[in-house]
């Protein structure tokens, strides 16, 4: 790559809770303070901030990033929020990638934060507003409703069964138990289970589908001289990719993720990987559903189109199968504060490359890990390679 | 900077008060053709990156950046959503093409106030949930605050800052662009509507819709693209504490450490030597001032009385606003910031019209956040 060589040098996260007592200020500072604590920094050597928040709906505070600014470390620094919905999380790491390779800054901190327990009574009511005023919103459209359409989309296309799909459900569940932040594991789940679960909007039933959460994630990125100095386990960023599809998603073909496949090839690209599935040990994709992981691990083209639910069904994913996914859990598991999510992606794929991941540790010293995330309309991929 | 980027191409639509005939989308869609034609490129061909600006609240919509690609000929590609002022878009697009790894970036940015029937209600939702809202206090209050201790702090009078309007109401009327273009008094401006004291209702820039289009490129692109690249020798954007109770209020901290960042990555040792004019942050008539102080470009407390010698008319030592500035174009929310820089590159490129400043090399743009932020941001342009 050109301009600046940029590591991950620092993570930490706040317990993933349905409903934190803390301000979303408080988790952002909480979330800093464990990235910069993790590699011996503070505030001072920190040259920028990166905010990732997803919808100011959910906290009801416009211009979020500028209430949350001080809270993440941002006074009298350089703050930018960047946005693309679900994908936030994972691209806030790709923005403080490109501020640090820019050549501008050093070292930036980037902090993903979502409350999305502020929103009364259910944060789906926020979901409401992302439509377009004119041609859906007056349906009154419920966001489980398009994901069942695509979930429909999906299975109709390969001839999948809910039971092919419910695994990932009860994969993550259980990775999820070794995860000290985690707000839903579960060592006893079975696929009965998440198949007998109530039906939200058919085939997506409970169980599917990840929990209303909590939560705010930070890493520290610098550049090589500084990671070199800071620490001896950098893990760099290899590749970095984004893509974004039509506004007008009820002409596309759900049943594939062609952004995703987008976005991966440009990470890919950058990265020199020419065989994901040979180079990728370890991934870490966007799981808000457990249908979304097998459509994304395609889209990734880490498995051909329709195969990744027989590779899931044969242990390939679990955490010590030949290419582990989400081993932190998932969003799942583990939870999905949107943009924190992502993040906390990001920050598996550094915890697992630096081996860092206690009981989640996969075997067999990963050195290539690759995380993903998605979102908008069923319209925007975010991928970031990283390697030690 | 370690690489040399340039502004190849603008386009613009608007800026009216109201666009009940088109959506925002249309504005975009003007917008970005306009710059695409002045750059001379194909977006679905030529374009590595997008960079949209837009807030969910000002756009009545929840994760904007869904509706942004289509308008903007941007399917399939690296598109993101800046959630800030304009410039803080342009520095996103900077950044990627300092990386190596992008060549031709384009950043979008724009307004459609007029749709939103409840303005003061919206700003509301970004006071502090915990401590401020319940206060029930109409943002205003702020700025009226500010423009307070701005005063007691400083030389300057409320005279300056009512003479800021008749300025830039007057500039405008040389600006197709400038929607609020009037022949104004200062005794006019002091003598309409009382809004916060001592903030008065002309001296708060009016709402007004359009959209802004630049095209940037690598320096060896756009050498081939275009004969007139508009440089961007510089950047930097900074936030102050959001929290009304400790922050300083006679003093735009934020517009100087963006100020700093923005002069240190262009080389500039002495602003007030080296920049010939400036578009700077208006929305209200002492930011004019306040602004001008906490960058440099005049010394503490001498920017009222620069106003009121004529310093900085367009004919002046340094030209502010040239434009009409948000008082003579209107407040376009996210999209101010990328408004200044436009004039600037107009300016440099010798496209200004009547209000054109002779010899003009080097200017500078500075938009704010708005209230009740304490968040800016800063370009360095050169020709």
């Amino acid at each position: 790559m050109n301009g600046n060589r940029v590591a991950v040098v620092g993570a930490g996260m706040t317990k993933f809770v349905r409903r934190a007592q803390e301000t979303a200020k408080e988790l952002s500072w909480e979330a800093a303070h464990l990235a910069l604590e993790s590699c011996e920094m503070s505030i001072d050597d920190i040259d920028a901030v990166v905010i990732g928040t997803a919808p100011d709906a959910f906290d009801g505070v416009h211009m979020k990033s500028e209430y949350l600014s001080d809270g993440c470390g941002g006074w009298g620094k350089p703050v930018i929020r960047g946005y693309v919905g679900g994908g936030t999380g994972v691209f806030a790491a790709l923005q403080g990638w490109y501020h640090v390779a820019s050549g501008l800054f050093d070292t930036v901190l980037v902090v993903c934060e979502e409350k999305m327990s502020s929103c009364q009574p259910h944060p789906q009511a926020a979901f409401l507003t992302i439509f377009d005023h004119t041609t859906e919103r007056p349906l009154k459209p419920n966001l489980l409703w398009i994901f069942a359409l695509e979930m429909n989309a999906y299975m109709s296309r390969y001839g999948l069964s809910k039971r092919d799909i419910a695994t990932v459900s009860v994969k993550n569940k259980r990775n999820a138990v070794h995860h000290p932040a985690a707000l839903l594991g579960d060592p006893d789940i079975t696929v009965d289970d998440v198949l007998n679960s109530p039906v939200l909007a058919w085939p997506v039933q409970r169980l599917d589908v990840s929990p209303v959460t909590d939560g705010a994630v930070a890493l520290v990125m610098s550049a090589n001289h500084v990671a070199r100095r800071v620490t001896d386990k950098p893990v760099w960023v290899e590749g970095v990719g984004w893509n974004l599809d039509t506004a007008y998603w009820t002409n596309r073909d759900l049943s594939y993720p062609v952004y995703v496949e987008e976005a991966a090839r440009m990470a890919y690209e950058m990265a020199g990987i020419t065989e994901p599935r040979k180079q990728i040990h370890i991934a870490e994709p966007y799981d808000p559903f457990d249908y979304k992981e097998l459509h994304h691990l395609e889209g990734l083209m880490l498995f051909e189109r329709g195969e990744a639910p027989r590779a899931a069904a044969d242990g390939v994913t679990q955490r010590d199968g030949d290419l582990p996914v989400c081993p932190s859990g998932g969003l799942l598991g583990v939870g999905n504060p949107i943009a924190a999510a992502g993040l906390m992606k990001v920050a598996e794929i550094f915890w697992q490359l630096r081996g860092e991941a206690g009981a989640r540790q996969v075997p067999g010293s990963p050195r290539r890990g690759l995380a993903q995330a998605w979102g908008d309309l069923m319209q925007v991929g975010t991928v970031i390679v990283m390697g030690i | 900077m370690i690489r040399d980027v340039a502004i190849v191409g603008a386009g613009w639509s608007g800026f009216r008060s109201i666009t009940p005939d088109v959506s925002y989308k249309e504005l975009m869609y003007e917008a970005a053709v306009h710059a695409y034609e002045d750059a001379g490129i194909d977006p679905r061909r030529d374009v590595d990156s997008f960079v949209t600006v837009g807030e969910d609240y000002n756009e009545g919509i929840s994760i904007f950046d869904e509706y942004v690609p289509d308008q903007l000929g941007a399917l399939h590609r690296p598109v993101q959503t800046i959630a800030g002022e304009g410039i803080h878009g342009l520095a996103a697009a900077v950044m990627q093409i300092l990386t190596g790894q992008f060549d031709v970036v384009v950043v979008e940015a724009h307004s459609k106030a007029s749709n939103i029937l409840t303005l003061p209600y919206i700003l509301a939702f970004a006071m502090d949930p915990v401590f401020n809202r319940p206060l029930k206090a109409h943002p205003y209050f702020i700025p009226g605050m500010e423009m307070l201790r701005y005063l007691a702090e400083t030389a300057a009078t409320h005279e300056a800052c009512a003479a800021v309007v008749a300025k830039n109401r007057s500039n405008a009327l040389l600006n197709p662009l400038g929607a609020f273009g009037v022949t104004i008094s200062v005794d006019d401006v002091l003598s309409s509507q009382p809004i916060a004291e001592p903030l008065t209702r002309l001296e708060c820039a009016d709402h007004s819709d359009g959209s802004i289009v630049f095209v940037l490129a690598s320096g060896k692109t756009a050498r081939v693209l275009t004969d007139t690249p508009i440089w961007v020798r510089g950047v930097g954007w900074a936030n102050d504490t959001f929290w009304l109770e400790s922050r300083p209020w006679g003093d735009a901290r934020y517009a100087r450490a963006a100020g700093e960042m923005a002069f240190r990555t262009a080389g500039i040792k002495s602003p007030s030597k080296e920049i010939d004019f400036a578009e700077i942050d208006d929305t209200f008539a002492y930011k004019e001032l306040q602004h001008l102080e906490a960058l440099g470009l005049c010394p503490p407390g001498a920017a009222g009385g620069w106003t009121l010698e004529g310093v900085t008319e367009v004919t002046g030592r340094l030209p502010v606003n040239p434009s009409g500035g948000a008082l003579g174009e209107g407040n376009l929310l996210d999209a101010t910031g990328l408004a200044r820089t436009l004039e600037v590159v107009l300016q440099l490129r010798g496209e200004a019209g009547e209000r054109q400043i002779e010899g003009a090399e080097v200017g500078m743009a500075f938009g704010w956040r708005g209230v009740p932020t304490t968040g800016g941001a800063a370009v360095v342009l050169s020709n």
